[in-house]
């Protein structure tokens, strides 16, 4: 399938799917505003946002579901204004899997070949070896009700992606899975795309989910894009407010916090597990803050604890390495710090 | 107070209250046996529909095998295929040919008709426009069949309304070269074939647009774009998803009209020519000519008629969505 990715000319570079001012209304509803989105061919894309942030209306936008109230969509340098789903070469993993109850599994993969006319024993073949790549083999006369959910996901993944589609699009697929299968589909997903080299764009509200699997994400709010960049970036260099409190956890300083601790101004990221506990009378690392407070509360979580110190006028949340020896007690005064580069000044409001 | 009495009473009674009334005892007993609930719950319809129902099914099968003495009229008490013998008799069989015909016809112009109706009720209609659609499906139902079968023998008469309509948009030769079609035609609307169709029609068509509209809603609209999504064309789409998960619904109604026409004896008697149906036959047979093993024997026929129909639907697939 490398072989495919090469000859078609494209490079990382190639534009898969292009937005620009893409606007969507739903009568007063702004379901998406103004957002220009460039997705790179062959990268794992995620859009990341709470539930009403415009991500799934942007997906459905690609897929050809909706069509924008203003803006431009292109996908591989083709305008698709007007071009309704059946005629993209865009295949969509739904969220409810939307596999058909009349139709057994391979039916169900074979349908974009039999649709495209092609003869039963070749589709039937097809078929077996999209189930085969997602690994759900011996299934092909079974109903999907006769199905687990994980079985569901593969099928409806092998029949998205039987018709090699030059962009997959993913509606939260794994929203439905518990925890354990989750995973284990996240590294399964992700090692698909990388073989595949197809173009991912991966709609979730998961953010350690966005996190671990894209290449790049695009954090939605109301409609807009609040920021676009890799994984490490969004973490570590949240644009705003909403990013930080969105992508992982964050301490949020406002500028008068800000100020009187470090002396710069404006809104402030720091994210929790950059503070360190320093022990009584041990020395300031080089270029550090330090804050003097005391434990308002603690919590265990397996791998880390929790804590919220008040200090500096505010509440900062603490994430300490279960394995750091003993932890302090609620109530105890204790000395934070951190270095002065882990906090990240962010746009204001 | 309700707190004090609350723990005054959970200090006392321990973790399991014990007691109270004879009805409570028997909630209770019925909570935790819910077998013996089914049991108490599906005895009286079972009963009815067993002994009751299938009884007189059966009683009326076994009349069927009976047969009539020609000079006295008496019923003689022993089985023969001699009715049955009578029911192919051509002019029999013409009652059959004509009424099978006729639901058949009826069935595949409701099922026509209903399915656009119901498309658009389960896909689009929402809110109050969906309430219209429930009423206007429904109201029919509300006011006297006989009622609306006789305003029908009205409105397609020959000085009714149809055939004023018909002259003022000067087109009547169309209604006559119509009517002058051998068959179904006739001298009016309301004394043909036509005209009974027509009514047949209105009559059931409630019946098919409903569970048409039930089992389009359950095919959620992601299946839609699912297929859509896989390259399939508005038509595509319909052939390979909508229609397939459709059929129980269509089926179901073609059950109700198909079984309806072939029962009634209403309609034909009051509106279309005045060559028997089914319905009509039995009701002579058992009535004026006194000849119940023939008319048990009509009878069958739309069971046997039906049983045959469901068999086929079944192996067609029909129900394979279910």
């Amino acid at each position: 399938m490398t072989e495919r990715k090469e000859a078609a000319g494209v490079t990382s570079e190639t534009v898969a799917v292009r937005f620009q001012r893409v606007a969507r209304h739903f009568g007063e509803v702004r379901a998406v505003d103004a957002v220009d989105l460039d997705i790179r061919a062959g990268e794992f894309f995620a859009m990341l946002g709470p539930s009403g942030s415009g991500k799934t209306t942007c997906l459905r936008l690609i897929a050809g579901f909706e069509q924008p109230d203003a803006g431009h969509i292109e996908i591989f340098g083709e305008t698709v204004e007007g071009v309704p789903a059946y005629r993209r070469n865009v295949n969509t993993v739904f969220q409810d899997y939307a596999l058909f109850p009349h139709m057994t599994v391979l039916d169900n993969v074979a349908y974009a070949l039999r649709i495209r006319g092609l003869g039963k024993a070749a589709r039937h073949d097809r078929a077996r070896q999209a189930l085969a790549l997602v690994r759900l083999e011996g299934y092909d006369d079974r109903r999907p009700v006769q199905l687990s959910g994980g079985q569901r996901q593969r099928v409806a993944l092998a029949r998205a992606l039987v018709g090699e589609p030059k962009v997959l699009l993913l509606d939260e697929p794994l929203g439905a899975l518990d925890l354990k299968l989750r995973e284990q589909m996240q590294v399964e997903l992700k090692e698909l795309q990388q073989r595949l080299g197809i173009t991912f764009v991966f709609v979730t509200h998961d953010q350690s989910e966005a996190l671990s699997m894209s290449d790049r994400l695009a954090v939605f709010n109301e409609g807009r894009i609040m920021q676009i960049g890799t994984p490490e970036e969004i973490y570590e260099a949240p644009r705003n407010r909403f990013v930080a409190g969105f992508v992982g956890s964050s301490n949020v300083l406002e500028p008068a916090v800000a100020e009187t601790l470090c002396g710069t101004r404006g809104l402030v990221s720091l994210r929790p597990e950059r503070i360190a506990l320093l022990a009584p009378g041990a020395a300031v690392p080089d270029d550090c803050i330090v804050a003097e407070g005391r434990v308002a509360s603690l919590q265990f979580h397996g791998a880390t604890r929790r804590l919220a110190v008040a200090a500096a006028g505010t509440t900062l949340l603490v994430m300490l390495s279960s394995a750091q020896a003993t932890p302090p007690r609620a109530g105890e005064a204790v000395r934070l710090a951190w270095p002065r580069a882990a906090m990240h000044a962010m746009d204001p409001s | 107070m309700a707190d004090a009495a609350l723990t005054a009473q959970a200090v006392e009674g321990g973790a399991v209250e014990r007691g109270g009334g004879p009805l409570r005892r028997l909630s209770d007993v019925l909570v935790t046996r819910p077998r013996l609930l089914l049991v108490i719950l599906l005895a009286p319809p079972l009963l009815w529909l067993g002994v009751v129902y299938l009884g007189s099914l059966f009683a009326l099968l076994l009349q069927s095998f009976f047969s009539i003495d020609e000079f006295s009229g008496l019923i003689q008490y022993e089985f023969t295929l001699k009715t049955y013998g009578e029911l192919l008799q051509p002019a029999n069989l013409d009652i059959i040919i004509r009424t099978v015909t006729m639901a058949a016809a009826v069935t595949l112009a409701s099922a026509a008709i209903a399915f656009p109706i119901a498309y658009y009720a389960a896909r689009y209609a929402r809110g109050r426009w969906k309430a219209l659609f429930y009423l206007a499906v429904m109201l029919p139902l509300w006011s006297s069949y006989l009622v609306r079968v006789y305003s029908w023998k009205l409105i397609l008469a020959k000085e009714g309304i149809l055939n004023w309509l018909f002259a003022e948009l000067h087109l009547t030769w169309l209604l006559d070269a119509v009517l002058a079609v051998p068959v179904i035609g006739g001298p009016s609307l309301s004394i043909s074939y036509i005209g009974t169709f027509l009514v047949f029609l209105y009559i059931w068509l409630p019946f098919m647009i409903l569970p048409i509209q039930a089992s389009l809603e359950r095919v959620p609209s992601s299946l839609i774009e699912a297929s859509g999504d896989l390259g399939a064309t508005p038509r595509q789409a319909f052939t390979t998803v909508i229609l397939p998960l459709a059929l129980p619904g269509i089926v179901a109604g073609s059950i109700f009209t198909f079984s309806l026409t072939l029962g009634d004896y209403i309609i034909p008697q009051i509106v279309g020519s005045s060559r028997l149906f089914i319905g009509q036959a039995v009701y002579t047979h058992q009535g004026t000519a006194g000849n119940i093993p023939l008319a048990a024997a009509f009878t069958v026929v739309p069971i046997v008629i039906m049983a045959f129909y469901l068999w086929g639907a079944r192996k067609l697939g029909a129900f394979n969505a279910l």
